[in-house]
């Protein structure tokens, strides 16, 4: 069991925090019970449990600091952590841009945990791989996918006198379907807090629809199409650009966020007036941890509003410097939009197409935020309204930036995460205008 | 490649107080040269082995691994971060009841790893429920007690941290003088003890070492808002800090860029990269169409690694990784027949050669490491095979691929080193380019994507040049090309001697859920392309 009580993790921070010598000292306690389960080719693969906690203690003296982690919490191995970090720290080189430790912050809870998620159990995870297993073996179709589900908590305390406690849970499903000559796929994903929300013998009707719909695709010639991008498509591109608005790369010329001349665009219009992205830690749909990495409290942090850049992310060194307010790391990513789903917005358009799912995005030019990917698992052509026939998948090169001011419509917000983003987030499905497809891809 | 990985890692210079949970804990330095004793090691091993058979199992294997990384962070004058991390503990893999079963324990002690046995054995049982066909492990000998270290000069994880910081320091300064705005430059250190043992009768006890120096160097033009970076061409290498001391042999390409073999000159690729940075924010945009392609290896690893590394490996092509990485073009059905590429496309599968990440005596399922053709003259004749796959493709043993990144992940079938082999004929570069007449010569690796069956790729670079009537005229920029794999390797025209053969790789290969990483090298001489697609990246924010 590796879910510490706050009583018991302010127990070991103090400890900690009395045992240091140094000028300061922050210690994090966090630690959590992993489960997984995959399958593959109708059949279950692996499954395992994984559980963990580590305590991190970094102590400064000056501008020196050093850091250790240790899994054991008995009085002596507490003090042998304290002793190593700060012998680490007397012979680590000077940071120049060192930061002394954060001042007591207010973190006010946000609704991580569900129960029905941390009481998750092996059979449930069969079940909810059966689920997905037998109705594709019934239809002749062969389903792959992993459920991975956590609970946590996290603990973090320093010599200033600040303290926070938090526990929390998630679970991520994903399952693409394919048909068993290898002619369709199809795929559906889910993330939530509360496993009750991923219904897998119900979710996976749509990745068999998308596999079995996508069967017989056709080639259309590569270029600038009106698309409707489901909220999981766009999710990896949203992601990655919103790794790009540190104010210090923007404010020494190396982003898209930099100014012909010198500065940065805080304050421009970047981006369609539709456009509005913010942070909110408590936000009831995609509630995260209230403090970052470094412990800073989070706010709801407006990014984008009405397409213009209104919140740049300063690190404390940054801010310092000038002369600003220092703002925490966001762990979540929230874009407005309408009330229609992409169903809605499919049933009005007049020619474009379907992406379901985008793959393997990666830059090509960080000046402009150009990105390039793939389309997969289900891409379709719409004419009057209606899905007409699956096409091939195509490779995209565009710039979310470019993206986002070709907006014909947004519909309504709904939960995703990325493959290979950190962050959850509500994206609402999004019709654009001249989204630009560079080449055909055989993939199936 | 794993991106998310890397962001992790480039999250520990900046501040974050949570290390990226596969790197384990923060140690001193000086822990980093610590080994654990081999007999102590054996007597865990034993007590698994017996554990695991006593309670029913057919097969069990052990890892006692001991993880170790260091990272030196630099950016400009000053030093980001330096951690040091260790991760220790045993990893037992069964076979009951015709099923694999696997289970982990930090504790090193007989009792918890005997324990740990016993749970691998009770969830062998429990998956042999849900088993459609028993696991047949292809032979392995019984090798008895042998070892294997990585053949290194010098043991990095023993230099000085001070050593390090200077040397970074020096690096940066030299990019400085030279023109560039910013610069950052890191040092990655690996060391992986790792002992296996299996009830075939195999005692393995390996010291494997990776070294990789990753810079990045940015001009800006704050008049034109324009900004450009020219990383390292640097490769990873299964290598000791030797690799940094100079002294092995440039090559030079027609146009003066040097490239790196199996030492390198960090501080001198740092002035030429600043210079270069500086030179591509006023290169003119290319423009797109047709081109013949000149690959340096120090680009042409990655395009091997995307679209031959991955499409062979077996288990994505049956279908295991469909949910994430996707399966492959190169069925079964293809084997023998399929033209991958023309006929000077030779593709080696290696996991000895000295320098490359993959080298191991020995791979995490206790299978002597070994050389095989992938592709042969253009055909398709082979993929890459672990002991329980070994029969699907009617071989009586393993090709020696089987990694797991940690003792508390399962080993799985990883990729071998992939190479193209060297042009029998002798070629230089210079006489390369002499018969292009309107071509693109590529150094470095950029942005690179493929799809989820390796059919369509696109890839960036660092360099680019163009090339007119066998000359060389002058860079260029915005350049990416796009193939289709089978295509593209058969359009390869002309490969350079072995005299002109070198390594890249990769310290983040991603494979799996839960996701692993895996380092692997892929070797090229220069090779020429006819007539692949380029495109032009250039857009406006207006």
């Amino acid at each position: 069991m590796s879910i510490f009580s706050e009583a018991q993790c302010k127990a070991i921070l103090d400890k900690v925090i009395a045992l240091s010598k140094a000028d300061e000292c922050t210690a994090v306690l966090t630690g959590g019970v992993n489960g997984n389960i995959r399958f593959a080719r109708n059949s279950v693969s692996t499954s395992g449990i994984v559980d963990d906690v580590e305590l991190r203690v970094s102590v400064s003296f000056g501008k020196r600091t050093g850091s250790v982690t240790i899994n054991e919490f008995d009085d002596a191995a507490l003090e042998r952590a304290v002793r190593r970090a700060e012998d680490l720290a007397r012979l680590a080189p000077e940071n120049p841009e060192f930061m002394p430790a954060i001042g007591k912050q207010e973190y006010r809870p946000s609704a991580t945990f569900s129960q029905a998620t941390a009481d998750l159990t092996p059979e449930q995870r069969a079940q909810i791989a059966l689920d997905s297993i037998r109705p594709c073996r019934e239809s002749g179709l062969v389903a792959a996918g992993y459920l991975e589900d956590s609970r946590w908590f996290s603990a973090i305390a320093n010599s200033n006198g600040n303290f926070g406690y938090q526990t929390g849970t998630s679970a991520d499903y994903t399952c693409t379907v394919r048909t068993e000559d290898g002619r369709g796929s199809g795929w559906v994903g889910r993330n939530a807090n509360d496993i009750r929300e991923i219904n897998a013998a119900r979710d996976i009707q749509v990745a068999i629809r998308k596999a079995r719909d996508s069967v017989d695709a056709r080639a259309l010639e590569p270029g600038k199409y009106t698309v409707i991008l489901e909220p999981h498509a766009a999710a990896g591109l949203i992601s990655f650009m919103m790794n790009f608005f540190d104010a210090r790369q923007a404010d020494e010329g190396r982003s898209f966020l930099s100014k012909k001349g010198g500065g940065n665009k805080l304050g421009e219009l970047v981006y369609d007036p539709r456009v509005n992205i913010w942070a909110d830690p408590w936000d009831p749909d995609v509630p995260v941890l209230p403090w970052d990495g470094e412990g800073l409290a989070r706010d709801r942090l407006p990014i984008v509003e009405n397409g213009k850049v209104v919140n740049l992310l300063y690190s404390r060194y940054w801010a310092q410097q000038q002369g600003k307010a220092p703002v925490a790391r966001p762990g979540n990513l929230i874009m407005s939009g309408g009330t229609k789903s992409t169903a809605d917005l499919v049933r009005e358009t007049e020619r474009g197409i379907l992406v379901t799912r985008t793959w393997y995005i990666r830059m090509v030019d960080p000046q402009t935020i150009l990105l390039t990917g793939l389309t997969r698992d289900g891409t379709f052509y719409i004419e009057n309204g209606e899905i007409k026939y699956p096409v091939k998948n195509f490779r995209f090169n565009e710039s979310p930036v470019i993206m986002l001011n070709n907006i014909d419509e947004l519909g309504k917000p709904v939960r995703v995460s990325g493959d290979e983003s950190s962050y959850s987030m509500m994206l609402p499905p999004m019709r654009l205008r001249d989204f630009t497809f560079t080449s055909l891809s055989d993939a199936v | 490649m794993q991106r998310r990985d890397f962001l992790a890692l480039s999250g520990l210079g900046l501040g974050s107080l949570v290390l990226p949970p596969f790197l384990g804990r923060a140690i001193a330095a000086e822990q980093l040269l610590e080994k654990i004793d081999v007999g102590f090691k054996k007597r865990l091993a034993d007590a698994a082995l017996q554990a695991a058979t006593s309670s029913g199992a057919s097969y069990c294997d052990v890892r006692v691994g001991r993880y170790l990384r260091q990272f030196v962070m630099t950016r400009e004058d000053k030093v980001q971060n330096v951690v040091n991390t260790e991760s220790t503990g045993v990893g037992i893999r069964v076979i009951a009841n015709g099923a694999w079963g696997f289970s982990a324990t930090n504790v090193l002690t007989p009792d918890a790893v005997a324990a740990t046995a016993r749970r691998a054995v009770e969830i062998a049982k429990a998956n042999a429920k849900l088993l459609t066909e028993p696991v047949r492990l292809a032979r392995a000998p019984a090798y008895g007690e042998v070892s294997w270290q990585t053949p290194i000069k010098v043991n990095a994880m023993a230099v000085p941290v001070r050593d390090k910081v200077d040397l970074l320091l020096s690096v940066n300064a030299a990019a400085l003088n030279a023109g560039a705005d910013f610069v950052n430059s890191t040092l990655f250190l690996v060391n992986e003890q790792k002992y296996f043992a299996s009830t075939d009768g195999s005692y393995i006890d390996q010291d494997i070492h990776r070294i990789w120096m990753p810079m990045s160097v940015t001009a800006v033009d704050k008049a034109t808002g324009r900004f450009r970076t020219r990383d390292g061409l640097s490769a990873p290498m299964g290598m000791g800090y030797e690799y940094l001391e100079g002294g092995g042999r440039k090559y030079i390409s027609p146009n003066g860029v040097i490239n790196y073999g199996d030492r390198y000159d960090p501080v001198e690729d740092a002035r030429e990269a600043a210079k270069q940075a500086r030179e591509k924010l006023k290169a003119p945009s290319v423009k797109p169409g047709r081109y013949d392609l000149v690959l340096d290896p120090s680009h042409t690893w990655l395009t091997i690694h995307e679209s031959v590394g991955h499409p062979l490996e077996l288990d994505r092509v049956l279908g295991y990784e469909a949910n994430y990485a996707g399966t492959s073009f190169a069925t079964l059905d293809k084997r023998g027949s399929f033209r991958w590429g023309s006929d000077l496309v030779t593709f080696i599968a290696d996991k000895t050669r000295p320098g490359s990440l993959g080298a191991v005596g020995y791979d995490d399922e206790g299978v002597k490491c070994k050389r095989w053709e992938l592709v042969k003259d253009g055909i398709l004749v082979d993929y890459q095979a672990t002991r329980d796959q070994a029969h699907i493709l009617g071989k009586e043993e393993s090709d020696g691929c089987c990694y797991a990144d940690s003792w508390s992940s399962v080993q799985f079938q990883r990729m071998p080193n992939v190479s193209l082999a060297p042009g029998r004929e002798k070629l230089s570069v210079a006489d390369m380019i002499k018969d292009v007449e309107n071509g693109i010569y590529i150094i470095g690796d950029g942005s690179f994507s493929i799809d989820q069956q390796r059919y369509n790729a696109q890839f960036g670079g660092q360099l680019f040049y163009e090339i007119r009537n066998g000359r060389i005229t002058g860079m260029i920029e915005d350049v990416a090309y796009q193939i289709r794999t089978p295509e593209f390797w058969n359009s390869c025209v002309a490969v350079c001697d072995e005299s002109d053969y070198r390594l890249g790789g990769s310290f983040f290969d991603g494979k799996g859920q839960p996701g692993q990483v895996s380092a692997v090298s892929h070797g090229s001489a220069t090779a020429r392309f006819n007539g692949v697609n380029v495109i032009n990246t250039a857009r406006s924010l207006g």
